[in-house]
């Protein structure tokens, strides 16, 4: 059959998984987004800031204080997402009333402010994170290194428990409720205000965990978030805005989309994301999970 | 208008003044309601009924004026501390969750106080809701949506309940049903403010009512007045 396509296994199997670690990242990342639209009502472009500030997290703190990975792998997020509280705070919970274009444009500017100190301070060449697993597994067809196993395993993980807090516990059900009618839940007694920055923070957090999970098999780097967060808005968009399982699934299947397209089409890879996109929309102009309000 | 002997109202509304943006809507509403007696709003469409429950609960974007629970004045402070004190809302387009299903729906608002009713309570009191606990909310009929919407409030502990127009596009049976259950519900110790179109429903279960117009009240009529006043009443409501 292989013979037949005119392609090799070990190519195939080979961008298959590379597009499935791709495909995490989508999947987290989007999911951060999803969790913060469905709640804010903004769609935060300053996600792929802080998706870079997390892996920055992670760097700074094995480089100033020993911090190994797998703590780093849980403090940034927190560190990060406790920055992103403090931004809900201060800037955007004064935009929620206005038009979906000033939440664009604080979150972009946002993201341009951030990301240009980090340039300021550290230039953009970038710099390596040594990987906490060594070693790698020959699966015959390919070699993988363990720590990319490691990653798509610990993104789905990172998804589903995410979707079973939404879906299935009592903080979940507000979440959901709050999306619906904020000022009923209000009037139930939930302090809303509060749902919302924590929910921002722990989007962040999510982003920021991303970012930490990528430290290591991309260089930390300023802008390592920007070209990320294009293809990442895609698959909100392709997944429905602010649907859940729609992003995780969404964002799984385009990394392996796209890492076919590698192997059938190579110029195509970068785009396919986009003419998905637009297919999607022709059809589902909600998105393939998305319910029209 | 002549007020009946209370000791002390649970809940007292003077002077309240309510705006929508730059409306105005109502313009010093006064009443007030003793523990666990059973009063309505009437009056005609746009009177300011509806207006005046939400701006109980403080979800209506500006108020003056004075609302006291168990003489803690609430103006001023958000609706989630609102319904700490005890107070709980049904919204006229009751508000059912479509995201939840119909026991999260149940169980959303949150127990402020003891003394509420128990998940198995509320299930005796609605079968229907326990057999249909699993369908998303919405998909429930209208009178079950809003027999859902009156059970997630009496979980909660409140001892005051606003019922807006609960009987609203309902069938006659389904009616009756509500009436039985705001009867018990009375039996029970609620307070509750009703607002109903329906004057005939509010006859049959209320205390007292009160006639809203424009944004004011205008008359008080208890229940054993209600026959001789019946002219009057009608005159009010138009109908």
């Amino acid at each position: 059959m292989f013979e037949l396509l005119g392609i090799s296994p070990p190519a195939l199997f080979g961008q298959l998984l590379l597009g499935l670690i791709n495909g995490a990242f989508y999947a987290m990342l989007s999911l951060g987004l999803a969790v913060i639209f469905g709640m804010l009502n903004v769609i935060n472009f300053t996600h792929g800031a802080q998706y870079m500030m997390g892996a920055f997290a992670a760097w700074l703190l094995l480089g100033m204080l020993d911090v190994p990975f797998w703590a780093a792998l849980v403090l940034a997020p927190i560190i990060v997402g406790l920055i992103g509280v403090v931004l809900e705070r201060l800037l955007l919970k004064r935009i929620y009333h206005l038009d979906h274009l000033y939440g664009f444009l604080l979150t972009f500017g946002l993201a341009l402010v951030i990301e240009g100190m980090f340039q300021w301070k550290w230039g953009s060449s970038g710099a390596p994170y040594p990987s906490p697993i060594a070693g790698g597994w020959n699966l015959g067809f390919m070699y993988l290194p363990k720590y990319r196993g490691f990653v798509v395993v610990a993104a789905l993980a990172i998804c589903l428990i995410t979707w079973y807090a939404i879906e299935r516990t009592r903080l979940g059900a507000y979440l959901r409720a709050a999306t619906e009618n904020p000022t009923l839940v209000r009037a139930f007694g939930i302090n809303v205000p509060r749902l919302i920055t924590i929910t921002y923070g722990v989007g962040v957090g999510l982003a920021a965990m991303a970012g930490v999970l990528a430290a290591p098999i991309q260089q930390v780097s300023a802008l390592m978030g920007t070209n990320l967060v294009l293809v990442v808005f895609a698959v909100v968009v392709i997944g429905g805005m602010g649907s859940i399982m729609g992003s995780i699934v969404t964002g799984f299947s385009l990394g392996l989309i796209e890492g076919l397209t590698k192997v059938f089409y190579p110029p195509a890879s970068n785009t396919v994301i986009f003419v998905v996109m637009a297919l999607v929309l022709l059809v589902k102009p909600a998105g393939l999970f998305g319910q029209t309000k | 208008m002549s007020v009946p002997v209370m000791v002390e109202p649970l809940l007292k509304v003077a002077g309240l003044n309510a705006w929508y943006g730059e409306s105005h809507i109502l313009h010093g509403i006064d009443f007030e309601i003793g523990k666990g007696e059973l009063v309505t709003l009437l009056g005609r469409n746009g009177a300011g009924k509806t207006t005046t429950l939400r701006s109980i609960m403080g979800i209506v974007g500006r108020r003056s004026g004075s609302v006291t629970f168990e003489g803690r004045e609430t103006v001023g402070h958000p609706s989630n501390q609102i319904a700490r004190l005890g107070i709980a809302y049904c919204p006229e387009e009751r508000g059912i969750f479509s995201s939840l299903n119909v026991e999260e729906n149940l169980l959303l608002p949150p127990v402020v106080k003891p003394g509420g009713l128990s998940l198995e309570e509320i299930y005796r009191l609605f079968p229907n809701l326990e057999e249909r606990k699993r369908s998303q909310g919405t998909k429930l009929s209208g009178g079950e949506q809003q027999m859902l919407a009156i059970g997630r409030i009496l979980r909660t502990g409140a001892s005051l309940l606003l019922l807006d127009e609960p009987t609203e596009g309902l069938a006659p049976v389904i009616v009756q049903r509500i009436g039985e259950i705001i009867r018990q519900l009375k039996e029970r110790g609620f307070t509750i403010l009703l607002v109903e179109q329906n004057f005939h429903f509010a006859a049959t279960v209320a205390d007292r009512h009160y006639v809203v117009e424009d944004g004011r009240v205008i008359d008080m009529v208890t229940a054993a007045d209600v026959k001789q006043s019946l002219g009057k009443l009608q005159a009010y409501l138009g109908v």
